[in-house]
């Protein structure tokens, strides 16, 4: 059996949305390197509650990767110091024994923190709102292949799709712009034919939305692409300059 | 007006100012080593460009790129402070394939424009401004000739710490371009999977190219040589 881990944690704990928040250190020992970095949360939790303490407040859903849902900022990345991953997929593997693991909540003007860990990313959705969908009358059902779509952009719209919009770009972005999230829900849609209709009132849309919601401006350092767990291109953030440009050239 | 108040309109203007400048760097840089070639050569450069008024045009375009690009950048900077939230993180990291350059742009401007400050007073205001002012006359109001740059560039480098202060310059303005040329091209949407690599290169080779035809004259004062 491998040799368990004994940690130090030091996690931000915030009562509220506008409580003042502090570091709070908590010792863990016995982890297993085999168990994932939620589930290690967990163990902590059940220690915090058997101890009569407020648990840690994290988001957590799916645990596999997908939904977007887990959200924390460990030693300096966003989901953790493993790349290509969410929170969820971290195994403790990834840390040492003894090591202090230093955990904060995605800090970015667009993403109140509401307890602890949790934060609000409600502007993801308002910015989705505003565009992020393709206006088609459903009727019955259309055959397969009806629309011939080339590979390229079958797979550049796939690679754009795979956003799970837990905003790790944001988080990480020294400017807290949403631009890698807003760049790949823009070229999901505006690269199919099914959405090319509305590609550019949707560029206009949606980044007008992420300009009012207060994120930052994009400086194109690149550090959304490195730390996103679905390593999505800034080139999309290129598409999206390009249609939004072209789009006011033509109004 | 979407220049103004939209993000990506805000970053067009940081691309289209900062490329015209990039344009005029290079024909400065050109320009320059001719003097390492010929003093005369260079001096019918000087004398061409003047304080005639395509010149007096010209400087004055340039210093509109430059209060543009000036004005945005502390814009967007503040902007991007704000969006960053009041609340820092206690550990940060670096990522692995971002430049120290793109996230340092606005220090590395600040570096710049301090010495074009020192470049202005060395060169354009014993120049253009003096022939701007007294015209033919600049040897009755006790200057020298102002068409005369190759006697400046001597005057200048001679002294070693200036030599040393404008190498430093250049190496900042180095680091500014390397990120600043290909991200100008990005802003713009000028980019795409496979071209990104690419741009990137092409990038670092021109700024270095422009930094090391500027950079020849420092050095080559430094090694003792002298252009008159």
């Amino acid at each position: 059996m491998e040799k368990l881990l004994n940690l130090t944690l030091k996690v931000w704990r915030q009562d509220g949305p506008k409580a003042k928040g502090a570091f709070e250190t908590y010792k863990l020992n016995g982890i297993s390197p085999d168990s994932s970095f939620l589930e290690m949360m967990d163990i902590l939790n059940d220690q915090l509650i058997n101890e009569h303490k407020d648990p840690i407040a994290f988001d957590h859903d799916c645990r596999e990767g997908i939904c977007g849902t887990c959200s924390m900022y460990i030693n300096g990345h966003p989901h953790g110091p493993d790349s290509g991953i969410t929170t969820c997929q971290l195994h403790m593997r990834s840390f040492k024994d003894g090591e202090t693991i230093t955990v904060e909540p995605w800090r970015s003007a667009a993403f109140p923190i509401i307890k602890d860990l949790m934060v609000d990313r409600s502007a993801f959705d308002k910015i989705i709102q505003a565009g992020g969908y393709i206006s088609v009358n459903t009727g019955g059902i259309p055959d397969g292949n009806a629309i011939p779509i080339s590979k390229w952009h079958a797979d550049e719209a796939m690679d754009a799709a795979s956003c799970i919009g837990c905003g790790a770009c944001v988080a990480t972005c020294k400017n807290g712009s949403a631009m890698l999230f807003v760049a790949a829900k823009v070229s999901q849609l505006s690269l199919l034919p099914q959405g090319k209709i509305e590609a550019s009132q949707r560029a206009k849309k949606m980044l007008s939305k992420m300009d009012e919601l207060g994120f930052g401006n994009c400086t194109n350092t690149g550090a959304c692409e490195a730390e996103c767990p679905k390593n999505i291109s800034i080139t999309h953030i290129a598409r999206l300059n390009r249609e939004f440009i072209g789009a006011k050239f033509i109004d | 007006m979407w220049l103004i108040h939209s993000s990506v309109g805000r970053k067009v203007i940081m691309s289209v100012t900062g490329i015209f400048l990039v344009l005029f760097l290079t024909f400065h840089s050109v320009m320059n080593v001719i003097v390492l070639f010929s003093a005369e050569a260079y001096n019918s450069v000087a004398s061409a460009l003047g304080a005639n008024w395509y010149a007096v045009i010209g400087t004055g375009v340039l210093a509109l790129g430059f209060v543009l690009h000036i004005l945005y950048a502390l814009y967007l900077s503040w902007l991007n402070l704000k969006a960053r939230g009041k609340d820092r993180y206690a550990v940060t990291k670096r990522q692995e394939g971002v430049s120290w350059s793109s996230k340092n742009m606005l220090v590395l401007g600040i570096i710049v424009f301090g010495f074009l400050v020192l470049h202005l007073f060395h060169f354009w205001a014993k120049m253009q401004l003096v022939e701007l002012q007294y015209g033919h006359g600049w040897e009755a109001a006790g200057f020298q000739n102002p068409q005369d740059g190759a006697y400046f560039i001597n005057a200048s480098f001679s002294n070693p710490i200036f030599s040393i202060i404008y190498i430093v310059w250049l190496v900042a303005l180095w680091f500014h371009l390397t990120h600043g040329v290909w991200s100008s091209l990005h802003s713009i949407g000028v980019n795409n999977k496979t071209w990104i690599n690419r741009v990137k290169c092409i990038s670092n080779v021109y700024s270095t190219i422009i930094i090391l035809l500027f950079i020849a004259i420092p050095v080559y004062f430094l090694l003792g040589f002298r252009v008159l």
